[in-house]
C-alpha cells in the first residue's frame, strides 16, 4: 500500500464542487480521502506534501497531443512527450493517430500502450477513423476501443466524402466513440502556408481561408443533424475560425452533440504573429485573423469552447529551419498550457479559475469519456495537479522536456507555476 | 453556459506580435519596407556617382571582394546586371544555381549560406522561388543578404530602378527623394498582382514619395484586400479607367508558372487588360510605359507597345546596374564600419 499525503492546499476541483482548503490522502493510486486540513487520520510514516499557499486541482488532460510514435521518434516519443506533459501539469493525454504507419488497428493502439513505451502519465490512443487516414474505409471502432482507443480522427487531415464522414459518425455512435474532425477542406487550402487575409498578401503566401474549416463543421454539422437518433457526437478539433465557431454554437442551440476544442495559440496569436516567417508561428488550422481570435476569447468565456487542447506537434529543430512554405505544420505546446491560459484567460480575461482547470480536465475527461478523471472525488484516479497560481514565470523553449523546441512561446511571461505533477498516486513531476 | 449572447468583446488586450529582429546587418537589403526615404537618397546618389566613376578607377572600390550569386530560379536581367555590378566594382563573384549545384542533391537553404559563407563570400544576392527565403538565409548567415527576389513577395533592387527610370524623366536630376518627390504622380499597376514581387515592392516603395498607385487587374489576379496593403493604394479593375489617372503605366507578366492551377481565359485577360497602341494612345498618350521583364509580347502588351516611344522597358535594364552597383557597395561597406563579422 503506498500513500501520499498532500497538505494544506487550496483544492479547486469544479466537478466535485469542491472549492477550498482540503487536505488530500491518495492511496494506491486513488483518491482515499479528502478532509478539513488537519483533519485525517494518518498511519505513521505516511508521505507527505505541503502544499500550504499552493493550489491543487485534478491533474490536466490534453485531448489533442502528437507524440510522433510509432515511427517518428526524432520528433518526440512517448518517453520524452509525457514528461514534457507531467511538466505542464497534465496527467493524461490523448495521442493523435498520425504516425508511422498511421494508428488504424488494435496492434499499434495496444503497442503505444505498452510498458515500454516508459509513458510517464496516461496516454489515450485515438485511433485512425479510416484506413491509413485516407479517408475511403472505415475501420473497426468495436476491436480498436476494446484495444483502448478512446475516440476516432484522421487528424492532420479531414474526412471529406460525405458518405465516409456519414458512416464514420454513424459506427463511432453504435460503440460510444466520439469523432473528432480536423475541420479542413484541403480542396481549398493548396499550396496554401497560412491564414488567407492582409497578412499572407503581404508576405506573398498562399493563404488557407477561413471558409475551408468552416464550410466542413457546416458539412459535418448537417451530417450530425441527420444522425440525431444515434446519438453521433461530433468533436471539431482545434477550432480556429469565427464562422465555425458560430456553426457549432448554432448546434448547441439545437441540442446536438457537437463540442469543439481551442488551442491556446489560436486564442492567443494571429496571423500578424507570423512576423517575417516565423516557422514556429506556422500550424494548420493556421493562426487567423484579430477577429477570429477575439471569438475564440468569446466562446470560451461565453461556454460553447469545451476544452483547451494544445495540439502539441513536435518538429526537429532541422525541419523548422526552412523555407516558410516548406516548414512541416505545427508547434509544442505541453508545458505553456496551463501558464499560458492562467495568465490570459483567468488573469487578463478574468474566467473564474475553475473555469479554467475544468478546460483543462473535467470537460475533456467527459468529452472522452475517462472514468475516474478530471476530479478528485473521493475513488477516482490520483491524477493531480499542484500550484502557484499567483507566481510568474518566463518559459525557456531551449529547457523545454520535449525532444522539440518548436513554439512561438519562447520568452513569454507565464503565470502558475507548477510544484509537483502526481499521476495515479506517483510523483511524476516535481520543481 | 451561456449560448445565446454572442456579443463581440471589444478592447481586449491581447499579445502584441514581437518588434521584428530584422534586418540583422545594415548592408542588406531584404525588402523597401526597411529603406528611410535618406536610405533611398543614398542609394540613388551612389548609383549616379558610380555610373559616372571612370571604370578603371570603380574596379578599385571593391577590388577583389567576394559576392556570391545564389539563384534558385532563372533570371536574365537581375543575375546579369547584379554580377556586371559586382564586378564593374572590382569584386569577385561566384555562381551558385540550383541546377549544378549540391542544392539538388538536397542541401538546406541554410546550409547552402553557411558553404558559402565559410568559401570567403562577404555577401550574398539570392533569388529565390519561396517567399521570405532572404530572412531565412541572413538569419542563418548574418551577411548581408541582398533579395534578388523572393517568391511572390518583394524584389527591392527593381522597385529601386523603376523609380529610377520615373525620376529621370518626371524629375530629371532629382536624386535626394522626400515625402513629396512624386506628389501628383499617378503609377498604376496592371496585370498579376497577386503573384508579383515586383509590385508588392513598388506599391510599398512609390508612396512613401508621395505618389498614388493604382493597381489594376481581374478578381483572380488583384484580390480586393490589396487596396488595404498600404497607404496611398488603391484598386481599380477597368484598364482604361486606371490608364486614364496614369503619368506611369506598369505592365507586369502573368506569371504562368505561380498560377498553381488558377484557370485564366488568356483572350479575356488580353481584351480587358492588353496594353496595345490604341489603348495607349486613347487613354495615356503621355505616359510612361514600365515593365520588369520578361515581357511577353502579344499578352500583356503588343510590340508596338514595347518598341514605342513611351516604352522604358530597356532603359528600366540600363538603371538595373547603376541600381546594383550602390546596393553591392552599400552591402560591403557597411559591413567594414561594423569591422566585419563572423
Amino acid at each position: 500500500m503506498t500513500a501520499l499525503v498532500i497538505r494544506g492546499g487550496y483544492l479547486i476541483d469544479a466537478a466535485a464542487g469542491v472549492d477550498g482548503l482540503r487536505d488530500v490522502l491518495l492511496k494506491d493510486g486513488r483518491v482515499a480521502e479528502i478532509a478539513a486540513p488537519g483533519k485525517l487520520k494518518l498511519a505513521n510514516g505516511t508521505e507527505a506534501l505541503d502544499a500550504t499557499g499552493l493550489t491543487l486541482a485534478p491533474g490536466l488532460i490534453d485531448m489533442h497531443v502528437h507524440l510522433r510514435e510509432p515511427g517518428q521518434g526524432y520528433k518526440e516519443t512517448i518517453a520524452s512527450g509525457t514528461v514534457a506533459a507531467a511538466a505542464g501539469g497534465f496527467t493524461s493525454v490523448a495521442a493523435m493517430p498520425n504516425t508511422t504507419p498511421v494508428n488504424d488497428s488494435p496492434e499499434t493502439t495496444r503497442w503505444m500502450l505498452q510498458p515500454e513505451r516508459g509513458a510517464a502519465i496516461r496516454v489515450f490512443p485515438i485511433a485512425a477513423a479510416t484506413r491509413g487516414s485516407k479517408g475511403e474505409a472505415i475501420n473497426d471502432y468495436a476491436a480498436l476501443k476494446a484495444a483502448g482507443a478512446v475516440a476516432v480522427s484522421d487528424d492532420g487531415r479531414p474526412i471529406l466524402k460525405d458518405g465516409v464522414m456519414r458512416e464514420t459518425l454513424a459506427a463511432a455512435a453504435r460503440v460510444g466513440l466520439s469523432v473528432i474532425q480536423h475541420a479542413e477542406d484541403t480542396r481549398m487550402t493548396q499550396g496554401g502556408s497560412m491564414n488567407a487575409g492582409l497578412a499572407a498578401f503581404k508576405l506573398g503566401l498562399r493563404g488557407m481561408p477561413a471558409e475551408a474549416e468552416s464550410s466542413i463543421v457546416e458539412r459535418d454539422i448537417r451530417l450530425v443533424t441527420e444522425l440525431r437518433d444515434t446519438r453521433a457526437h461530433l468533436h471539431v478539433a482545434h477550432i480556429s475560425t469565427a464562422a465555425a465557431l458560430a456553426a457549432v454554437r448554432q448546434a448547441r442551440r439545437s441540442g446536438l452533440r457537437v463540442t469543439c476544442e481551442v488551442a491556446p495559440h489560436h486564442f492567443l496569436l494571429t496571423d500578424e504573429h507570423v512576423g517575417l516567417y516565423d516557422t514556429n508561428a506556422k500550424m494548420c488550422p493556421p493562426l487567423r485573423t484579430a477577429a477570429d481570435r477575439d471569438a475564440m476569447i468569446e466562446g470560451i468565456l461565453d461556454g460553447v469552447v469545451d476544452a483547451i487542447a494544445t495540439d502539441h506537434a513536435p518538429h526537429a529543430i532541422h525541419e523548422k529551419e526552412v523555407e516558410f512554405e516548406n516548414a512541416p505544420n505545427g508547434i509544442i505546446g505541453l508545458e505553456t498550457a496551463l501558464g499560458l491560459s492562467l495568465r490570459w484567460l483567468h488573469g487578463e480575461w478574468k474566467l473564474p479559475l475553475g473555469r479554467v482547470l475544468s478546460l483543462l480536465s473535467a470537460q475533456p475527461a467527459a468529452l472522452l469519456g475517462l472514468k475516474g478523471r478530471g476530479t478528485l472525488a473521493v475513488g477516482s484516479f490520483g491524477d493531480v495537479v499542484i500550484f502557484d497560481p499567483k507566481a510568474e514565470w518566463t518559459y525557456r523553449a531551449a529547457e523545454s522536456r520535449s525532444k522539440s523546441r518548436n513554439t512561438p512561446f519562447d520568452g513569454w511571461t507565464m503565470q502558475g507555476k507548477i510544484r509537483w505533477t502526481i499521476s495515479e498516486g506517483r510523483i511524476v513531476y516535481s520543481a | 453556459m451561456n449560448l445565446t449572447a454572442t456579443p463581440v468583446r471589444r478592447l481586449l488586450k491581447t499579445p502584441l506580435a514581437a518588434p521584428s529582429p530584422f534586418p540583422h546587418h545594415r548592408g542588406s537589403l531584404l525588402s523597401v519596407e526597411d529603406l528611410s526615404l535618406e536610405d533611398v537618397s543614398l542609394i540613388l546618389r551612389r548609383a549616379t556617382a558610380l555610373e559616372n566613376e571612370d571604370p578603371l578607377v570603380r574596379t578599385r572600390i571593391l577590388a577583389k571582394r567576394r559576392v556570391a550569386l545564389l539563384f534558385y530560379e532563372s533570371s536574365t536581367r537581375t543575375r546579369t546586371s547584379f554580377e556586371l555590378a559586382a564586378k564593374g566594382l572590382g569584386a569577385d563573384t561566384a555562381l551558385v544555381s540550383s541546377l549544378s549545384s549540391s542544392i539538388e542533391k538536397g542541401e538546406s537553404l541554410k546550409d547552402t549560406g553557411l558553404t558559402l559563407r565559410a568559401l570567403g563570400a562577404e555577401t550574398i544576392i539570392l533569388r529565390h522561388n519561396s517567399s521570405g527565403a532572404p530572412w531565412l538565409l541572413e538569419d542563418a548567415t548574418r551577411l548581408p543578404i541582398l533579395n534578388a527576389g523572393d517568391g511572390m513577395h518583394q524584389h527591392p533592387t527593381q522597385a529601386l530602378l523603376d523609380l529610377r527610370a520615373m525620376l529621370n524623366h518626371l524629375r530629371p536630376g532629382v536624386e535626394t527623394v522626400t515625402a513629396e518627390t512624386l506628389a501628383g504622380v499617378t503609377v498604376s499597376i496592371t496585370g498579376d498582382i497577386l503573384h508579383s514581387r515586383v509590385a508588392r515592392s513598388n506599391l510599398q516603395l512609390l508612396p512613401k514619395l508621395g505618389a498614388r498607385v493604382v493597381l489594376c487587374g481581374p478578381k483572380e489576379l488583384l484580390p480586393e484586400l490589396a487596396a488595404t496593403a498600404g497607404p496611398g493604394v488603391t484598386v481599380e479593375r477597368n484598364f482604361e479607367v486606371a490608364l486614364r489617372q496614369s503619368q506611369v503605366v506598369m505592365m507586369l507578366r502573368i506569371q504562368a508558372e505561380r498560377l498553381a492551377g488558377m484557370q485564366l481565359d488568356l483572350e479575356e485577360y488580353k481584351a480587358g487588360y492588353q496594353l496595345t497602341s490604341k489603348r495607349l494612345a486613347t487613354h495615356a498618350p503621355e505616359a510612361l510605359v514600365l515593365h520588369p521583364g520578361p515581357i511577353i509580347r502579344g499578352l500583356e502588351l503588343t510590340a508596338e507597345v514595347a518598341d514605342g516611344p513611351q516604352s522604358l522597358i530597356l532603359e528600366q535594364v540600363r538603371h538595373g546596374v547603376a541600381i546594383r552597383m550602390a546596393v553591392v557597395e552599400r552591402a560591403l561597406t557597411a559591413a567594414q564600419q561594423e569591422g566585419g563579422r563572423a
